[in-house]
Order: C-alpha cells, then sequence, then structure tokens
C-alpha cells in the first residue's frame, strides 16, 4: 500500500492545520494532504474515499481547489450504503456547481435513488437534485419529482416540493404540472410540508399566470385557515419559538396571501380579517413577533387593503421606529420607504423621528434614513430638512460625509424655488464640505450665479466670507476663485449689497491676496492654480492699481515646473506688458453661461438639439477669435474640428484684435512643446479654464468654461464627458478581459467588453454562444434582463442557428447603460431558448462575475 | 429566492462553515467575497444592527461567542428585474434597433424582498439546533464535525428556503445515522 494513502485521520489533518502558524505553514499541510487524496483515489482505495471527501470538503471550505474529488463522489453515490450515499451526495453538492459536465454523469445515481426503497436515500437525492440541478437534469427527473409529491412520508414530500422550485425555476414550462399537486400540500398537517408548499406555490405564482389565478380561485381559503389555526394554536413546544407557535410558516403564509391579493381587491377583501387579526394580536416584545409584523405589515402594504388596515399596519412601524432595537428600526426605516407610494403623508408625520437615524451611529441605519429622507423632501418642507442635514453634514462621520452630501446637494438642486436659498445652501454645503462635492454640482452653482446679475455680488462675498473661515475645502476655493476672478470689482466695490447682508470692507489688496494666498498653498492642486492666475489676470485689468503685483505674482511662475502654469505665466506675463491695448477686452466678464444646455447635458441627454444660430448670436467677441485660432491651427483635437465645422456657418468678423492675438498665439506655440496649446490657450483666455496635462488638454476642462463660447453642441457634449470622466480616475478606457459568461454542458457564452473612454457609464458587450453539444440547435434566442438601474440595449444576433460542437459561433451585440456606474457592479439574467431536433430547450442563469469598473 | 448562502466565521475570520445557494463563485470569488463580508461584519459593534447590505446581497448576521453566522440574502434592490428579449434574426438593418427593443413583459416582484428578522430567527434556530445536538456547541464541535453541522443545515435549507423549523424533526435522520455505525 502506498505509503501516503494510508494518509491520517480527519482528525489529525484539521488540529494539523489547526496547529499552523502562518498562512504558508496551512498550504505545505494542504498541500500534502492533497497529495495523499489524489493518490489514494488513483489507486481507487474503496476504504478511505469516505474519509478523502471529508477531508476535502474540509479543504474546500479553507479556499483550496479540490476539483480531483469530484469523481470519488460519484463513486459514493452510486455505492450501497447509506453513509457512503450520504457524504458522496454532500460532497456534490459543496464541490461541484451546475457548471460542470460531471453533473451529467450524476442524473443516472439520482433517478436510480429517487426510486429508492429506502426513504432516507429518496430524501438525500431529492435534496441534492433541489440544490444543484440544471435545467437539462430538471426535464429528465421532473416525473419523479411529480411522483414523490403525492407519497405519504412527510419527509419525503418536502423535499419532493421544494425539489419542484428548483425545477420550475430552471424550467418554467413545467409550471403547469405542479399546480394541482401543490395546492394538495397545503391541506397536510405537517409544518414542513405546509412551509415547503407554502413555498412552491408562490413560486408558481411568479412563474405562472394561469397558476396563481388557479390557487387564487382553489386556496385562499385553505392558507386563511392554515393562518388562523396557528395564530390561536395553543402552545406546541416543537414549533415554539419565544411564544409563538412557528413563525416561519406564519412568515410563508403572509406572503403568499400578499401575492394572491396583490391586485386582486376580492382576495384582499377576504383576507382583511385575518390580516387585522395577525397585526392586532402578535407580540411584538420578542423577535420572533417582530418579523411576523413586519411581514403582515408589507402583506398590508402590498394587497388592495382597505384604509383601516392601512392606518394599522403606518402605526406598527411607527412603534418599530421608536423602537431601542436597532434591527427593528431598520427594518422599519426599510418598510416605510415602499409606504411612501401608498400613503406619503402617514409617512411624513414620522418625519423627526426618521431625521434622527439619519444622525445614527450605526452606518445601515443612517444609510436607509437618508434614502428615506431623501424620499420624503417636498416643496413645502425642504427648507427645514436641509437645515437640518446641512447641520448635521458639519459632525457627521467621514466616511458617511459623501453619501450626505450628495444627496443633500440633489435636495437643493431639486427644491430650490429661490436663486438666492439657493445659492446660500450650496456656499454652506461647500464650505463644510466642498470636498465631498461633486464637480458637475458646482459647476452648477457658477452656472446660477453667472444668470443671476442681482446676486453676483452678494454670491462672491458670501464666498469671500465663507473662504476666510474654511480655506481647505477644494471646490469652495475653485468656486471662489472663479468668482473673485468674474465679480471682484462688486466684492470691493460693495455692489448690489442686499438688504440682510452685514456691510463689510474688502480692499483691491485683499481680493488679490486671496488669490495669492490659494496659488502658492501647498495643497492646491493645478486645476486651481491655473484658476488663480486667470482670476489674476482679470483682476489685474478689474483693479489697475493692483496690477503691479499681479504681474509680480505670475512672473514667479514663470519658471514653474508644471508645464501648464509655466506656459500659462508666459503668456499672460506677454499679455500684461506688451499688449495693454487689448488686455481689458481679453479679459472681459464672462458671458452669462447658458443654463439650459447646462441642464440638459446634465440629465445626460446627448441629443438635446440646440440650434448654432443661437448659441452664435450669444457669442461674444471671442467667438471670431476662437475660430480664427481653428483656422490658424487646425491640430487634431476633436474640438478644433468643431471649430472648424461651425466656421462654415459662421461669417468671421475681422477685428484688428484679431491680429494680435494671432501674434500672441504663434508666440506661444513657438514657446511650447504641447501639441494642444493652440486650442488651449485660447480657452484659457476666454474661460476660467482648467487644464490638465497630456494630450487630452482641451477636452479635459471644466465643462462650464467652453460652454458659452462654443457654438455647436457637440462640442459641449464632448466636453461634458470628459469631465464627467475626471471624477471617476483612472476610468478612461480600461481593458477589460473577456469573461465566459456563462456555461453548462450543452452551452457556452463568452462576453467581451468595449467601452467609449468618454462614456464610462456605458458599455458594449459582444456575445459569443458556442453549442458544445453534439447536436445543432435552431430557433436559438438570447434574452438577458438587468436591475432597474441598468439600461440595456439589445442589437440583432447575426444568427439564429447554431451547428454542433462548438462548429459555429453566433455572435450578438448589446449596449449596457449602467447608470449608478461606479457605485454598483452590473449584473445580469440570461435566458436562452432554442430547439434541439424540433425539441424546446431553455437555459437560465445570472451572470455576476463581470469584470469591476463597467 | 431567498437565502443565497450560509457562512460561519469566528472572529479571526477563518470560515467555518460556508454552503452557497444557486451562486456561482469561483474559488477566488468566494475567497474575496468571504475576506470583504467578515472584515465588514468584524468591524461592528454589538449595539448595531445586524444588517449590512454588501455587493448585491444583503447580510444578516449574528454573533455567538467568538463564532459569526453570517445569513446572504438579495439584496431587494437588486431583485426588480425586468426580462426584455429580442429578435435574434434582425429583418433589416435599418428596423433591427426598434425591433429588438421589444420588452417581453415585465417581471414585476411583489415578494422580491426577504425578511430580514425571519432570517435572524433562522440563524438562532440553527444555533440551537447544533447546541441540542453537540450540546452547548462551539467552535470545535463544527470543525470537527463539519459533515454533521451540514447534515443539519441541509435539513433546514434547501435551494435557499427553508424547509423545516422543528428541531427533532430535523435530528431524526442525523441521529439515526449515529444510531447505524
Amino acid at each position: 500500500m502506498n505509503p501516503f494513502s494510508s494518509g491520517t485521520r480527519l482528525r489529525d489533518m484539521i488540529k494539523a492545520i489547526r496547529a499552523c502558524k502562518t498562512a504558508a505553514e496551512e498550504r505545505a499541510v494542504v498541500r500534502k494532504e492533497c497529495a495523499a487524496i489524489r493518490s489514494s483515489i488513483s489507486e481507487n482505495d474503496q476504504d478511505y474515499s469516505h474519509r478523502n471527501i471529508a477531508k476535502l470538503m474540509f479543504i474546500h471550505m479553507l479556499g483550496y481547489p479540490t476539483h480531483f474529488g469530484q469523481m470519488e463522489c460519484l463513486k459514493l453515490i452510486a455505492s450501497a450504503g447509506f453513509p457512503e450515499k450520504r457524504i458522496g451526495y454532500l460532497g456534490l453538492m459543496l464541490l461541484l456547481d451546475e457548471r460542470q459536465e460531471v453533473l451529467m454523469l450524476v442524473t443516472n445515481s439520482l433517478k436510480q435513488d429517487l426510486g429508492h426503497t429506502n426513504q432516507y436515500i429518496v430524501g438525500l437525492a431529492l435534496c441534492a437534485l433541489g440544490n444543484i440541478c440544471s435545467a437539462e437534469m430538471a426535464r429528465d427527473l421532473a416525473p419523479e419529482v411529480e411522483r414523490l409529491l403525492l407519497t405519504r412520508d412527510p419527509n419525503i414530500k418536502k423535499k419532493a416540493a421544494l425539489c419542484s422550485i428548483r425545477i420550475i425555476r430552471k424550467v418554467p414550462d413545467l409550471a403547469e404540472n405542479f399546480s394541482s399537486p401543490a395546492t394538495s400540500l397545503l391541506k397536510e398537517k405537517h409544518h414542513g410540508v405546509l412551509i415547503a408548499g407554502v413555498q412552491l406555490c408562490t413560486d408558481l405564482c411568479k412563474v405562472s399566470e394561469d397558476a396563481s389565478n388557479h390557487l387564487r380561485k382553489n386556496c385562499t381559503e385553505g392558507l386563511v385557515r392554515i393562518l388562523k389555526d396557528i395564530c390561536n394554536s395553543p402552545y406546541a413546544p416543537e414549533y415554539d419559538i419565544a411564544g409563538i407557535t412557528d413563525p416561519f410558516l406564519h412568515i410563508r403564509v403572509l406572503r403568499l396571501l400578499r401575492m394572491l391579493g396583490h391586485g386582486d381587491a376580492d382576495t384582499s377583501e377576504y383576507i382583511n380579517d385575518i390580516l387585522a387579526q395577525v397585526a392586532s394580536k402578535t407580540e411584538s416584545n420578542k423577535n420572533a413577533g417582530n418579523a411576523i409584523l413586519y411581514e403582515c405589515v408589507e402583506t398590508i402594504m402590498g394587497i388592495e387593503a382597505t384604509s383601516g388596515l392601512r392606518v394599522l399596519a403606518i402605526n406598527i412601524l411607527g412603534r418599530f421606529l421608536s423602537n431601542r432595537d436597532n434591527n427593528i428600526r431598520y427594518v422599519a426605516l426599510n418598510m416605510l420607504m415602499k409606504a411612501i407610494s401608498v400613503d406619503s403623508q402617514a409617512v411624513q408625520r414620522h418625519r423627526t423621528t426618521i431625521l434622527e437615524c439619519v444622525k445614527d451611529s450605526d452606518a445601515s441605519i443612517r444609510k436607509r434614513a437618508l434614502e428615506l429622507v431623501f424620499l420624503l423632501v417636498n416643496d413645502t418642507n425642504a427648507k427645514p430638512l436641509t437645515k437640518e442635514l446641512i447641520d448635521y453634514l458639519e459632525v457627521s462621520d467621514q466616511d458617511f460625509k459623501g453619501d450626505l452630501t450628495s444627496k443633500i446637494c440633489s435636495i437643493i438642486e431639486k427644491f430650490s424655488q429661490e436663486k438666492k436659498w439657493y445659492i446660500d445652501q450650496m456656499v454652506k454645503v461647500l464650505s463644510l464640505a466642498g470636498n465631498y462635492v461633486k464637480d458637475n454640482v458646482w459647476h452648477a452653482l457658477i452656472v446660477a450665479i453667472s444668470n443671476a446679475p442681482d446676486l453676483q455680488g452678494y454670491s462672491v462675498r458670501s464666498l469671500y466670507k465663507a473662504f476666510q473661515l474654511s480655506s481647505e475645502q477644494v471646490s469652495l476655493v475653485q468656486v471662489t476663485i472663479w468668482c473673485i476672478g468674474e465679480y471682484g470689482e462688486m466684492l470691493v466695490n460693495n455692489v448690489g449689497v442686499l438688504q440682510v447682508e452685514e456691510p463689510m470692507t474688502v480692499t483691491e489688496s485683499d481680493a488679490v491676496d486671496v488669490l495669492e494666498s490659494c496659488l502658492t498653498h501647498h495643497s492646491t492642486d493645478i486645476t486651481t492654480q491655473s484658476m488663480c492666475l486667470i482670476a489674476l489676470l482679470k483682476l489685474s485689468s478689474r483693479f489697475p492699481p493692483s496690477s503691479g503685483r499681479v504681474k509680480e505674482i505670475i512672473t514667479t511662475h514663470i519658471g514653474s515646473v508644471v508645464l501648464e502654469l509655466q506656459q500659462r505665466a508666459i503668456e499672460f506675463n506677454s499679455i500684461i506688458q506688451r499688449h495693454q491695448n487689448i488686455k481689458s477686452s481679453l479679459v472681459e466678464r464672462m458671458p452669462v453661461l447658458d443654463e439650459s444646455t447646462f441642464i440638459s447635458k446634465r440629465a445626460g441627454s446627448s441629443q438635446a438639439n440646440i440650434s448654432t444660430e443661437k448659441s452664435n448670436q450669444q457669442l461674444p467677441s471671442g467667438a471670431s477669435l476662437k475660430l480664427s485660432n481653428g483656422v490658424a491651427k487646425p491640430a487634431a483635437s476633436p474640438l478644433v474640428d468643431l471649430l472648424d465645422l461651425s466656421l462654415d456657418d459662421t461669417p468671421v468678423p475681422t477685428s484688428t484684435s484679431n491680429d494680435f492675438l494671432h501674434d500672441l498665439l504663434d508666440v506661444g506655440l513657438t514657446n511650447s512643446s504641447s501639441s494642444a496649446s493652440g486650442t488651449d490657450i485660447l480657452m484659457d483666455l476666454l474661460s476660467i479654464g482648467t487644464p490638465v496635462q497630456s494630450n487630452t488638454t482641451p477636452e479635459n476642462g471644466s465643462s462650464i468654461k467652453a460652454k458659452p463660447n462654443t457654438a455647436t453642441v457637440q462640442v459641449v457634449d464632448l466636453l461634458d464627458g470628459l469631465a464627467s470622466n475626471g471624477s471617476h480616475p483612472g476610468a478612461q478606457s480600461p481593458v477589460h478581459p473577456s469573461i465566459t459568461a456563462y456555461q453548462s454542458s450543452t452551452l457556452k457564452i463568452t462576453f467581451s467588453f468595449t467601452k467609449q473612454p468618454d462614456k464610462p457609464q456605458v458599455t458594449q458587450i459582444h456575445a459569443t454562444f458556442m453549442n458544445l453539444s453534439s447536436e445543432a440547435y435552431t430557433d436559438f434566442i438570447f434574452q438577458a434582463a438587468v436591475p432597474k438601474f441598468i439600461q440595456l440595449h439589445l442589437d440583432p444576433a447575426n444568427s439564429n442557428h447554431l451547428p454542433a460542437s462548438g462548429n459555429g459561433r453566433i455572435t450578438q451585440t448589446f449596449t449596457i447603460t449602467n447608470t449608478q456606474h461606479g457605485q454598483k457592479p452590473l449584473a445580469m439574467r440570461i435566458r436562452i431558448a432554442y430547439k434541439v431536433s424540433n425539441q424546446e430547450r431553455l437555459e437560465q442563469g445570472q451572470i455576476n462575475n463581470f469584470p469591476p469598473g463597467l | 429566492m431567498g437565502i443565497r448562502f450560509v457562512l460561519l466565521v469566528n472572529k479571526q475570520g477563518q470560515t467555518r462553515l460556508a454552503q452557497y445557494y444557486a451562486e456561482h463563485l469561483t474559488l477566488d470569488e468566494r475567497r474575496a467575497l468571504e475576506g470583504e463580508i467578515v472584515r465588514k461584519c468584524l468591524a461592528r459593534t454589538e449595539q448595531q444592527c445586524s444588517f449590512v447590505e454588501h455587493r448585491n446581497y444583503k447580510i444578516v448576521y449574528r454573533r455567538y461567542a467568538s463564532l459569526f453566522f453570517l445569513v446572504g440574502v438579495d439584496n431587494d434592490e437588486q431583485m426588480e428585474y425586468t426580462y426584455c428579449g429580442s429578435f435574434t434574426h434582425g429583418r433589416s438593418k435599418q428596423f433591427s434597433s426598434v425591433i429588438a427593443y421589444v420588452a417581453m413583459g415585465a417581471v414585476v416582484d411583489v415578494i422580491a424582498y426577504v425578511n430580514e428578522l425571519a432570517i435572524l430567527e433562522f440563524i438562532h434556530l440553527f444555533v440551537e439546533t447544533m447546541d441540542r445536538h453537540f450540546g452547548n456547541v462551539c467552535e470545535l464541535d463544527i470543525m470537527f464535525h463539519l459533515e454533521k453541522a451540514h447534515f443539519m443545515l441541509e435539513e433546514m435549507v434547501m435551494n435557499g428556503c427553508i424547509v423545516e423549523t422543528s428541531k427533532s424533526n430535523i435530528l431524526a435522520p442525523i441521529q439515526l445515522m449515529e444510531k447505524a455505525s
């Protein structure tokens, strides 16, 4: 005998693994054991195969590969003794899954065991089938299971019922065969059978409309009786949990009643009484009772209940919400979210309590509560709620600030009725959590300020004040810089003071101080620094006395190691030194930013069609400069292309300043090695410009800067896409590996992915289908289902005929838009229908192995 | 569907029992998932609620001495799937995209969510059952009798659904087998 195969006992192996101090030691022990098991298997050592599988189960649990034991499981299943079969089936369920071909081999053993005389062996086979059966096995073995549903032994019945669930999920067509046996299960007394039977009925309702009508007609009464019996039953020690008889059965029945009562007035009326009884009688001092109440509330919300019953349900939720136990509060919040659509007034009554939950120390509760609050906001309560949330923002946890900020921002944007309130709240949020504010949110603020001429002075002053208090918040700093650059003189001269404002004196040099401090602050990034330079240039023309100082500051950056800053500094310096006569017109205030374009772009509607002419009318003198530049340097940049396009329908007004600018640009071009500098500098001159290194420079800037200048919507589109891209670093056209999305013994599906770098949420998937069986498939149809946050668009496949044994492929392309890109991973369920020699087949699966970042 | 997996993990984060239902994860994915979940749950305090959302699961967990019992269930948001099918054979190219976007009918799932409190109760029932069998069950009992723990779980849960809630019914086959050997 092989010295290995005698091996250690299971107990000794576990002890040895436990004794390991490091992962490496553990690996060594496992490797040794695996070697022993392998050799034992290859020697066909019957005495130890039982133990080997037990060991492999343990090794599998630790996360090591154990595929070599699969065949051994099959051998054990085929053996005669019960203990061997027992461990064999367990191994089968743990070590195998549906995708593996080995499963094909087990069908026969299963069939034999389903017909075995020993009830325990039948039970084993049913259990295994219920856990692992594939669509094919379901078809083959469904008649056996149907027969077993009608046996007398309750243990077999309940297992057969659950097995049927798996079968009808795999092959929904088989549902009709099961609906009458399922109905008869509900007449049983044994709780296990009842639970399984109710569960089977629930699943039948899900897959088939006919079955649910059938059940509605024949079972409602029986279900109500079951519920009544268990509600009123005397103490039953076997099923008692905290004084309640079998809460699990309660819950199952309530759930099935919900399915039957959903959208059906008669059934709903019929079950009203029993629901009222459960809701009022169940004790709520133990978890089990609360679980029933929770389910009962859910059912009341789900059916066409009377208003009295609904009030009862909402009151239960109110009680849950004020419960000390966090678990209960969590489910209450969960439930209230669903109750909003039924009765939002009733939920509003609990607003204060819910708001308290947002401040809870428990992250799960906070998250739920915040989502609920967000749903509760309406025009009347937006202001007090926002105030509460902003107050809390100050003291909230760091890791909660991101969520909280984004929710507050969307509330502010959605419910602002007056601009001043909007600006006030945004400034508050920016100064409390500016680092968490998304780029497009503060871009929107700038657009709003630019559209409110009477509030510009006020805005720049409040930003200035906020900046003095919290200069660490990046987005606050950026908005402040932009506003000081644009409206600096309003800050200094106190233009447009509102009555509520406290008077303040800001001198010109104070304003320049702000910019200088930002520019030199160690933590400032390049974008902010570039914005500072532009703001300084603008100030130098608005405050002629400070112009000397501005020049000095700019000059210090001529030697900057950052190319972008250096270039700007040099260009601006030459504007100040040599082109005083055009400076004032160059740095004129930005034109009013087009709000509607911005909003429609943000909403992501790519087909917004704003006429070019309209935008052209709004173009300031800058437009002509820019267009001329498009001609002067037709670089490969897409922006230039687009500008070229717009050139065709816009006559270029020639002005004297044009020539100067040409000169200037020429200088800039020869000085710089950046390929896109031509357009870049223009963008800079014209706007707030947030440049980024590399060749994506013109696109990557803030989306606002381009808006007023660009004549065509496409340009805006382009810029927007990339701006949002910037907020997901690393998301720029990464290469996603292809995956095997689905594989059964008959079919293999692979997905490969392509992504456009400017649209991170959109993924194009090329699916390839391969037939692994020996028969050709016809009428091949692929269907896919995705969760609500994903949009799916299927293109037609190239064929519906799939030749046998991988001799041909079908390819199909589809596009997926993940609206919660970066927050939620892709998920997809698939269903494939085809015919094999005129017999219909159906396969289903779920794909969870999408590469991250899609 | 209900239960997607049952995990037993000790305070050090070592898996002591793992059972997945209708879930096709590779070994690496499984290890990663277990690691992530365990890190998340271990970090929480006793006072915090027993529910954690992670990826497309909601995890209901409960701690008994040094052992954590974690049950993963479907997160209801994720369950609202809508089926949409397409003609595999586009008739003509310019039509195809319109035709392909035919919804086959929405599968509205009124029961798509899971009763978290019931899952908590289920965990407790599982522990009580093991208690009855092993007598004051501890981590080592489960380690050295892994197959028995699995047998019990198998009697209680099949394909993600709870089948049996009576302790003596659950234990009957196991005791029979012990008597026989």
